[in-house]
């Protein structure tokens, strides 16, 4: 049994303490991902008591001399009945330097809806191999996912690597083929990692079993991933989410250091998503173009000299600027020009298909604008062959899991990135008008992925990709 | 430029900005939220953070309590401090009134908790609420693992797991029909690990029945149930004074307390820390002992 150690609590004060760290699964039926995420839970001490009496008592009545992990990710009924998952689950785990948020994308049903899903808010994505098997289709198709939602770390967990007797050679020989196929995907950083859910080697408690394997346990790569600088080192992007005005300043009594404010204050709130503010930067405000500059940045903690990505904020500009709800504040330093025609590669997460003409709506930051598909430019084809990039085929028309290129015409100008450099402002979801149902996933700009240009596609967008392919 | 002050966010830090965005997408975006208030921890911290996001001006929308007739007093006083402290007008939907009409009738077994639905539905209804703020999280219970953060209603209340639209990045998709509402929780990432050290960092007041005190309790069905009128003692339990308190606050014919001495915000973060270690031995006893603890877990809350 490995060691345990109590769960302990992040900090006592909001400043100090550990991190935070957002992972998503991805792998094959049968690879051993239940396993896998259940020994991460169960090795980090998660798992409440009432669960694991559940999955104790369950192994028992399969007739397993011991706890089947696997079970410990059980979730709606439906799912316990035939045995399968239908829905991303988000489940929790932390240790003494990190909490993590792991998004658990099953492989079978809907795999591109789900593994795009969970990828979308991700710093990680863990994607398995069953060590007899290595490198298959699947693996290809998440990857190629995986590099196309830009997550900045892939882990591959080579697992059961106990069912090839710890082989060193088996896992080099698929190591090798992984770093070749994330290489020509443009991933931006993978790692390889000798792992047996099953038995616990290489998950949480380092293994003496693979005395070939230097390298960190799962765990311990995921607790020392540095991801501090990838959003926070990116130019400033801040959809506002609503304009505070109050009539009169509210009485705070639960406030910590909360500033008095007069009665013409003017406030805009939202939550950075990308790039840091201090007072006294001059910042453009999309999709107008005006400029002002930051006079305060305010919280009802106090007020802060700087802020930074992922930080829920209120900012005051020192002109009278008109900023509403939908606008973004940005560094002055290039940012995205208003747009009147989109093109994005869409991952399509609905039943009901998408062509030319469809009116749709495009909800991107905090501002919605109505849109109308111009053409469909073509369908990713993921059945790629070891060796080569998914390419293009000509399409009509987007159905459920495809991975498409569109041009839309949007109703109103905005000023989108493009996603391959801003992950949270390059993105937007399209939305039936109709019922409200969320249909697509939106990439701006050139697809963040490396392709081979067999279908058409736009040759700005190929010389982009080919400029850009160097440092990835 | 100085870099030195430059450091990630901290994991509170980070889901009190995700739990702030969260609120404001949806005042911003909808007619008439509501948020549920039961005077319970999460409640409390969801209301807490409620204020954070509007700060310096007040709340945007009103708090709902279903009260089941079953409350602890402890937690009524503390509810109407809790909603003056914040400032945010509440409403009350009373089952017994329910009852006293002949809308709902008493249950057999004398627990209220499933009699809440209609009254809720109905302020839902009458408020013509759109948005219903729920401090439900993720962590508590295995098909909660897989609800959205927004998450559609039909007209009855219905959650649908097998057909929930995806949610991407951090847009939220609060578009409905008429007639349906979305309920939004913007503690689902957090545990209730996080809820603590939350109510510590930033010092929050909850009801004292959370903290460790002296109770009559008899040990009934495998759980610490209180002595009193709503729960009286029966021919066959053996009635003890105990060191107790609660981790969660319902109703109170179901809700049962747990042994503990944990006076403090710490004590109770020591013990929740520890708790999941001592539970995990799995003897009869503790068998017993966490299946009341998925209980109330279950019983908290509306959801």
């Amino acid at each position: 049994m490995p060691q345990r150690s109590a769960v302990l609590s992040a900090t006592t004060n909001l400043t100090g303490g550990r991190t935070l760290l957002r992972l998503a699964t991805a792998g094959s039926v049968d690879d051993g991902k239940s396993t896998l995420v259940g020994r991460l839970l169960f090795d980090t001490n998660s798992v409440l008591a009432d669960t694991l009496d559940h999955v104790e008592q369950v192994s028992r009545r399969r007739g397993l001399d011991r706890a089947d992990l696997a079970l410990l990710t059980d979730g709606l009924r439906a799912e316990r009945e035939q045995g399968i998952t239908i829905d991303v689950a988000y489940r929790y785990f932390a240790t003494p330097a990190r909490k993590f948020i792991l998004a658990d994308c099953p492989g079978h049903v809907q795999y591109t809806r789900n593994t795009v899903t969970g990828s979308s808010t991700a710093d990680v994505i863990v994607l398995l191999v069953d060590a007899r098997k290595g490198v298959v289709e699947q693996t290809r198709r998440h990857l190629a996912v995986a590099s196309l939602l830009r997550v900045p770390h892939v882990v591959l967990v080579v697992n059961k690597i106990d069912l090839v007797n710890y082989s060193e050679d088996v896992f080099t020989a698929i190591a090798t083929d992984f770093a070749l196929l994330a290489r020509s995907l443009g991933v931006l950083e993978t790692y390889c990692i000798p792992v047996s859910a099953t038995e616990g080697d290489n998950v949480v408690t380092r293994s003496h079993r693979t005395p070939w394997y230097d390298g960190p346990t799962v765990l311990s790569y995921l607790e020392n991933i540095d991801d501090t600088w990838l959003a926070v080192g990116q130019e400033f992007r801040f959809p506002v989410q609503h304009v505070v005005r109050p009539q009169s300043a509210a009485p705070a009594p639960w406030a910590a250091r909360a500033p008095q404010v007069n009665g013409d204050y003017r406030g805009y709130a939202g939550k950075i998503e990308s790039g840091r503010v201090r007072p006294g930067d001059e910042l453009a405000v999309l999709p107008r173009g005006t400029h002002a500059v930051v006079e305060a940045i305010d919280t009802p903690d106090g007020p802060l000299d700087l802020a930074v990505a992922g930080q829920s904020v209120v900012i005051r500009l020192n002109a009278e600027v008109d900023v509403s709800r939908g606008d973004i504040l940005a560094a002055t330093d290039a940012p995205p020009a208003p747009i009147r025609e989109l093109t994005a590669t869409v991952c399509w997460l609905a039943e009901r298909e998408l062509t030319a003409g469809a009116r749709v709506l495009v909800q991107h930051g905090t501002s919605i604008t109505r849109a109308a598909v111009r053409s469909i430019e073509g369908v990713l084809d993921l059945s790629f062959e070891a060796g080569t990039v998914p390419c293009w085929r000509s399409a009509t028309a987007l159905t459920l899991n495809d991975i498409g290129r569109i041009r839309l015409a949007l109703a109103s100008p905005l000023p989108i990135d493009s996603y391959r450099e801003h992950r949270a402002t390059g993105a937007f979801i399209i939305i039936d008008d109709a019922d409200g149902w969320t249909l697509g996933a939106g990439l701006a700009g050139s697809t963040p992925l490396t392709t081979a240009s067999t279908a058409k596609t736009d040759p700005q967008d190929e010389a982009q990709q080919q400029q850009r392919k160097g440092p990835s | 430029m100085t870099t030195d002050q430059l450091r990630p966010l901290t994991e509170l830090q980070a889901l009190e900005s995700e739990s702030i965005h969260i609120i404001r997408e949806v005042a911003a975006t909808f007619t008439s939220p509501i948020m549920l208030f039961s005077g319970g921890k999460d409640s409390v911290v969801m209301l807490h953070l409620a204020a954070k996001a509007f700060w310096p001006a007040p709340i945007p929308f009103g708090v709902l309590h279903v009260d089941t007739g079953h409350n602890f007093p402890e937690v009524l006083q503390f509810r109407d401090e809790a909603v003056d402290f914040y400032g945010a007008p509440l409403k009350v939907a009373a089952v017994q009134d329910y009852i006293d009409d002949g809308r709902l009738r008493e249950r057999p077994d004398g627990t209220r908790n499933p009699l809440q639905t209609l009254p809720l539905l109905d302020a839902i209804t009458d408020g013509r609420h759109d948005a219903v703020f729920g401090g439900g999280r993720r962590d508590e219970e295995r098909a909660r693992a897989k609800e959205r953060v927004f998450s559609m209603r039909d007209e009855f209340g219905q959650w649908e797991p097998r057909n929930q639209r995806p949610e991407l990045w951090s847009l939220y998709n609060g578009r409905h029909l008429p007639g349906e509402h979305v309920r939004v929780f913007p503690l689902s990432n957090w545990t209730e690990l996080d809820v603590w050290d939350y109510i510590a960092a930033e010092k929050i007041n909850v009801p004292t029945i959370y903290y460790a005190h002296e109770r009559k309790v008899t040990f009934r069905d495998g759980m610490w149930i209180a002595i009193n009128e709503v729960t009286p003692a029966r021919t066959a339990d053996v009635v003890e004074l105990r060191s107790v308190r609660y981790r969660t606050v319902g109703d109170m014919s179901c809700t049962a307390a747990v042994l503990s001495v944990a006076s403090t915000v710490q004590d109770v973060i020591n013990e929740v820390g520890l708790s999941q270690l001592t539970e995990r031995g799995a003897t009869r006893a503790d068998d017993r002992l966490s299946e009341a603890a998925m209980e109330d877990r279950k019983r908290e809350g509306y959801f």
